[in-house]
């Protein structure tokens, strides 16, 4: 992919992000940072590309570092994205 | 196949996570979306992981699989046993991790950069351009990784909360990033000690932002790490031409900048004097007056359970106080016997009550509080006028008049709950001496409708939970 396709893509996720975020309830914002920091590890991928690669011993250790560190990221994240989405509840209407 | 662009099929597969990564946020929209929101997360983060594994020759799969294994436990296990009360600290521990990741995926890059795809055509050079958004990733990752552990020190309450202010902050801070502007432009060079130089002068430079930054200010900092975070994953992705990378970038980035801003705007400070640091710093300069002795009314647990029951209306206002005093439990308990007695309870937040932005919503979903008796500034705050009793736990500068007539305070223009418009105003404070991050005095203590109830918050509600029950 050339620069500009790249670029196109990354300023249309902004505003996609933009009009997303604020959509949220503020009820959720501190699960909408959970998710992010969750989703913000898909880092992992150059993580992985890194740990993968033949050639270069420190390259792959640096990269098996980052896939340790995005993968707590990315499981803890989640997780505690989900205990707590878990706990909003409606009243119960008897 | 290693060195070639990846196939057209991972690619898309690649837009496929970067759009449910846009459908995880959407659902948080409401709570009743939010489940399905956040399982959309896991699989897009499911096919990136698989897509790359799939399309990369691996050298090494045992120690990826050990690699994944151990970091996912150990989020797994923290994720688990980690306290509602203690988010923020959590959020900003991970940031630091994304940052960190993002610096080691950099000088992998760096040192095996065929792996990567980013060589000059033909050539065994890095692409100049590669390297321009390298150093930036490189560069934005430190950022967030150094601010990051401060704001969990702080936040941790491993590192006082105060700022630190050193002399001539704003001149070493504004030279460090000029000097990172200017490495990260003449990184085109292929010198390694322009790469060193970069990550030591970004870890150097989010340690040296973050210090001077006080406590009450720590929502914007963690909302403001978060945004980084997004920054540098999208640099990372612009260096790997990856989709699923660039998308979430840009969503975690504009995410992080949205809700800075918020939190801004409901402090009514300018993010540049966020940024700047040192609110909070000298409470005695606030003011300048000396505190004049003022008659306040004191009230006990009895008085106060007595009020409650004959309210009809009873609006709740819980601040940090509450959570620091863990009594959003009881506080529940409170407001159920009083639901059983026909009250209306219903709970206000401001949206920087809490330590980061929403936390206070999240301890009481917690305590079991349904969603929809909690409401925000804006829908609650006309209600007030109607309302009996209006019981402020654990907050302060977010019923303080001050904010809308005193144009002295540092906190005025900061919308606050009209507390004084309730019939009667209980707040519950560990004594009269302490006043609010803010440091300045509160003049609903001394309004003839205030009742002080002067103890341990989740003493207080406990006793008031007893009281009631006679």
């Amino acid at each position: 992919m050339d620069f500009i396709s790249i670029l196109s893509i990354f300023v249309m996720a902004c505003f996609v992000g933009y009009y997303v975020v604020w959509s949220v309830t503020p009820a959720l914002h501190t699960p909408l940072m959970a998710v992010t920091n969750a989703i913000s590890s898909v880092i992992v991928v150059g993580a992985l590309i890194a740990a993968a690669a033949h050639g270069s011993p420190v390259g792959k250790w640096l990269g098996l570092g980052a896939v340790v560190l995005a993968s707590v990221n990315i499981f803890g994240g989640f997780a505690v994205t989900a205990r707590m989405l878990a706990m909003y509840k409606k009243k119960e209407r008897k | 196949m290693e060195h070639a662009a990846p196939p057209a099929w991972a690619m898309l597969a690649y837009l496929v996570s970067g759009v449910l990564f846009i459908l995880a946020l959407r659902g948080l929209s409401s709570p009743a979306t939010s489940r399905a929101g956040n399982r959309y997360g896991m699989i897009g983060m499911g096919i990136a992981v698989a897509t790359t594994l799939v399309t990369h020759e691996i050298a090494s799969l045992p120690e990826i699989i050990g690699a994944i294994a151990i970091g996912g436990g150990i989020g797994f296990v923290i994720a688990r046993r980690i306290q509602m009360t203690a988010m923020p600290q959590l959020v900003a521990a991970f940031h630091s991790l994304v940052g960190m990741a993002a610096v080691l995926v950099g000088v992998a890059a760096y040192f095996n950069p065929a792996a990567f795809g980013i060589l000059e055509p033909g050539g065994l050079d890095i692409a100049k351009q590669s390297r321009i958004e390298m150093g930036l990733g490189v560069a934005i990752g430190a950022i967030t990784f150094s601010g990051s552990v401060i704001a969990f020190l702080k936040l941790a309450g491993k590192m006082s909360g105060a700022p630190i202010l050193l002399p001539a902050r704003h001149v070493i801070n504004l030279g460090t990033l000029a000097a990172i502007l200017v490495l990260v432009s003449l990184f085109h060079m292929d010198t390694p000690a322009l790469f060193a130089g970069i990550v030591l002068a970004s870890f150097a430079i989010g340690f040296l932002l973050i210090i001077p930054i006080g406590g009450a200010d720590m929502p914007v900092v963690v909302s403001m790490l978060n945004s980084y975070s997004g920054w540098a994953a999208a640099a990372m992705g612009f260096t790997l031409h990856n989709t699923a990378m660039i998308i979430t970038g840009a969503l975690v980035g504009s995410s992080g900048a949205i809700l800075s801003y918020i939190m801004c705007k409901a402090m009514n400070r300018s993010f540049v004097s966020v940024i700047a640091g040192g609110f909070g710093a000298a409470p005695e300069a606030a003011g300048g007056a000396p505190k004049e002795q003022r008659p306040w009314k004191r009230g006990s647990a009895e008085d106060a359970a007595f009020l409650l029951k004959e309210a009809e209306n009873v609006i709740i206002i819980p601040g940090y106080g509450m959570a620091v005093a863990q009594a959003q439990h009881a506080l529940r308990e409170m407001g159920d016997v009083l639901k059983k007695e026909g009250v209306n309870v219903r709970y206000a937040i401001h949206p920087v009550a809490g330590r980061m932005p929403g936390h206070m919503n999240v301890l009481l979903a917690e305590a079991n509080v349904p969603y929809d008796e909690v409401f925000e500034l804006e829908d609650i705050n006309a209600e007030f006028g109607q309302c009996d009793v209006a019981f402020i736990i654990g907050a302060n500068d977010v019923v303080n008049p001050a904010a809308k007539t005193d144009k002295s305070s540092p906190i005025y223009g900061m919308p606050v709950f009209d507390v004084d418009k309730a019939k009667t105003v209980m707040f519950i404070k560990r004594s009269m001496g302490g006043v609010g991050y803010s440091g300045v005095d509160n003049d609903v203590f001394y309004m003839d409708q205030t009742m002080m109830l002067l103890a341990d918050a989740k003493k207080m509600v406990e006793e008031i939970v007893k009281a009631l029950a006679h």
